[in-house]
């Protein structure tokens, strides 16, 4: 092995490669521009469907209650509803999305109430449907004021207060800073963006620096060079394993600015309500953009084995194809086999331990996920790094063993 | 110089089991000699010059290049060896003087040395006008200038060519015959494999007949033409191989 051919190698791939744009795509212009800027639209659509959604009153039918005006009264009175006359065709409506919710109210409502009984109030809504769901919550915080209403009436008419029937109140209240509570909501995309981000900058180069040459006939010019195979892998491999972690940095970095910049504006923007319940949801967003970086320095050393491997991983199933187009067929499903586990480790429930810490990609994730949490296995966190950098060594020995095969390099 | 002795090379195939791509070869080429190897498609030419350019590695026999044992030692034979072929190709991204340099560095050359190199074969070949131009947009006159360049950077003493015509428009590939012979004049041991009989005919010292695998026969052309009772090569060929159908 001789560092200077190694680096000499590096520097040609790397200034070759930095002139190719469809590298620069899947390197720069993918994680600091596509990734971030879908990920802004959505947000910003989401929230303004979210305000218009809290903006307009839901439109209500109210059916029945005309023997009782002073539900029935109180609800068409009610602000937060637009309420449009009865008919008989509201269920269709309610399909149709011109209607949201209908009430119905049972005959008898007010007398009922007057002496003391628990009628039955039936709401009809079309489930899964956003502004259906939102008219059955202003409903149900209709009549649960309502309802507090008549109780306390009950209670002063017996003469009790209204401690009799709530002996007791919990109130919660938050110990963990910001930073923390960030790492639990989102701290599980985190690390599968960087494996997908890895990965997918890992696989232009490994295609072209393989494949590519083969089909190009570079490969065998680069071969008749007095440098040694290990050498040429190892610079080859190193510049996929630049472009990889380039990808990885360039989207953190991305990512870090658009959470922070667009996150502090959005909670902004959601305070500016001034209500409690706007207060709450800009503190909760702003808990949910301040992420632990200790943790995410943490999660990057995680990463960085597993990057080692897809790195290795891609140059050796790319090196075995004849041409670009086969290293295509070959390394696109390999995705899948990366997002499964990543999305495991997404999901609510999956505790690392001892046995999932041997799993490539779904160790790192479920680790990760903890390290932006605060939370530290140091035991476990040793045999995930060290397994992958296992995995990782494995993969790279099987790339130089697979470039001195004659039956790969001249496979045509 | 460049010995082969019984050099043999063999291929396993799914469907035909083994191949003999190179079966028993032997012959030798002395410094100031082209040798030429003369053959038809699939003949065993480029094998036997790859396991020469140490890029495979003989299933059986041996063979020296410039006084290193191409198996024992392949690096010490490539840092001897000029290698131009059809298949080995320029990187389209760089610059012809990139391209240059980056084989003067894998060849251990100092950055003084690689730019006066650079400069004396851009002047012998004419190449200043797209010297700093990508390769991707050259001709094909131009690329072949540039490979040239590329295989000489290093100044190998060994030069191999594999059908490094082929493809090429008339004036270029009389070029590359043109070089072919400068390096003889500069001492250089030459082998050249084509399967074009004029190209043998003006070109070579010594003709080796290749097909099957095997070396059928070999002579200068005056003694080829001799022992064969022909004048044209192309008949001559055909005598050595066997019938035509045999091709």
């Amino acid at each position: 092995m001789n560092w200077n051919n190694i680096l000499t190698v590096y520097v040609k791939e790397l200034r070759d490669s930095l002139r190719d744009r469809r590298t620069l795509i899947s390197m720069i212009v993918i994680p600091t521009v596509a990734m971030p800027g879908l990920f802004a639209l959505i947000a910003f659509i989401s929230f303004k469907v979210a305000s218009e959604v809290a903006a307009t009153p839901p439109t209500i039918m109210v059916l029945g209650g005309e023997d009782s005006p002073l539900v029935r009264g109180a609800l068409l009175a009610h602000p937060k509803f637009k309420v449009v006359p009865a008919g008989d065709a509201f269920k269709q409506q309610i399909s149709d999305k011109k209607l949201r919710a209908a009430v119905e109210l049972p005959p008898g409502l007010d007398a009922a109430l007057g002496r003391g009984e628990s009628p039955g109030i039936t709401v009809y809504n079309y489930d899964g449907e956003m502004r259906s769901g939102r008219a059955v919550q202003e409903v149900r915080t209709f009549f649960a004021a309502y309802a507090e209403k008549i109780v306390a009436t009950r209670l002063a008419e017996r003469g009790l207060a209204p401690a009799a029937i709530k002996p007791l109140t919990v109130k919660t209240e938050n110990v963990a800073p910001p930073e923390k509570v960030g790492g639990n909501v989102i701290g599980g995309f985190i690390p599968y963006f960087f494996l997908i981000l890895a990965f997918t900058g890992a696989m232009y180069p490994a295609m072209d620096l393989t494949a590519g040459e083969k089909e190009r006939g570079t490969m065998e010019t680069l071969l008749c060079s007095p440098v040694g195979r290990v050498d040429i892998v190892l610079g080859k491999f190193l510049m996929i394993l630049t472009a990889s972690l380039g990808t990885v940095v360039c989207s953190l970095i991305s990512m870090g600015v658009t959470l922070t910049v667009g996150g502090t504006l959005l909670a902004q923007k959601i305070g500016a309500a001034g209500t409690a319940a706007a207060a709450r949801n800009a503190e909760r967003l702003n808990s949910m953009v301040t992420l632990d970086p200790v943790g995410m320095i943490g999660v990057l050393g995680m990463v960085l084995p597993m990057v080692v491997l897809f790195a290795a991983a891609l140059f050796t199933i790319s090196l075995f194809a004849k041409n670009y187009k086969e290293a295509q067929t070959y390394v696109s499903p390999l995705i899948i086999v990366i997002l499964m586990p990543a999305m495991i480790g997404m999901l609510p429930g999956v505790e690392l331990n001892w046995q999932l810490a041997l799993v490539p990609v779904l160790n790192v994730s479920l680790a990760s996920k903890e390290l932006v949490s605060g939370v530290w296995h140091w035991d476990l966190l040793g045999i995930i790094f060290g397994s992958s950098c296992i995995y990782a060594g494995v993969a790279l020995w099987l790339a130089v063993k697979m470039f001195n095969r004659e039956d790969v390099i001249f496979r045509a | 110089m460049i010995e082969a002795r019984n050099l043999t090379k063999t291929f396993r195939d799914k469907k035909r089991g083994e191949i003999r791509a190179a079966d028993d070869i032997s012959f030798r080429v002395s410094p100031g000699q082209i040798y030429g190897l003369l053959g038809a498609n699939g003949a065993g030419k480029t094998t036997t010059l790859r396991m020469l350019a140490t890029l495979l590695q003989p299933t059986g026999g041996s063979a020296t290049v410039a006084g290193f044992d191409v198996a024992r030692e392949p690096q010490k034979v490539r840092a001897n060896v000029g290698f131009l072929a059809a298949s080995t190709a320029l990187y389209g991204r760089l610059t012809a003087r990139e391209m240059i340099a980056y084989f003067g560095q894998l060849n251990g050359l100092a950055d003084a040395e690689i730019r006066a190199r650079t400069k004396r074969l851009a002047d012998e070949l004419d190449m200043h006008e797209f010297l700093d131009r990508r390769c991707d947009k050259f001709s094909t006159g131009m690329k072949q200038k540039t490979s040239i360049a590329r295989t000489l950077i290093h100044d190998p003493a060994v030069m191999i060519f594999d059908e490094p015509t082929l493809g090429l428009d008339v004036m270029t590939a009389r070029a590359i015959v043109k070089f072919v012979r400068e390096c003889r004049n500069r001492g250089k041991t030459v082998i050249y494999s084509t399967h074009v009989m004029s190209e043998v005919e003006k070109l070579c010292d010594t003709i080796g007949v290749i097909h099957g695998g095997k070396l059928l026969g070999e002579g200068t052309l005056a003694s080829l033409r001799a022992s064969h009772g022909e004048q044209d090569m192309e008949e001559i060929f055909v005598k050595i191989v066997g019938t035509e159908t045999s091709l």
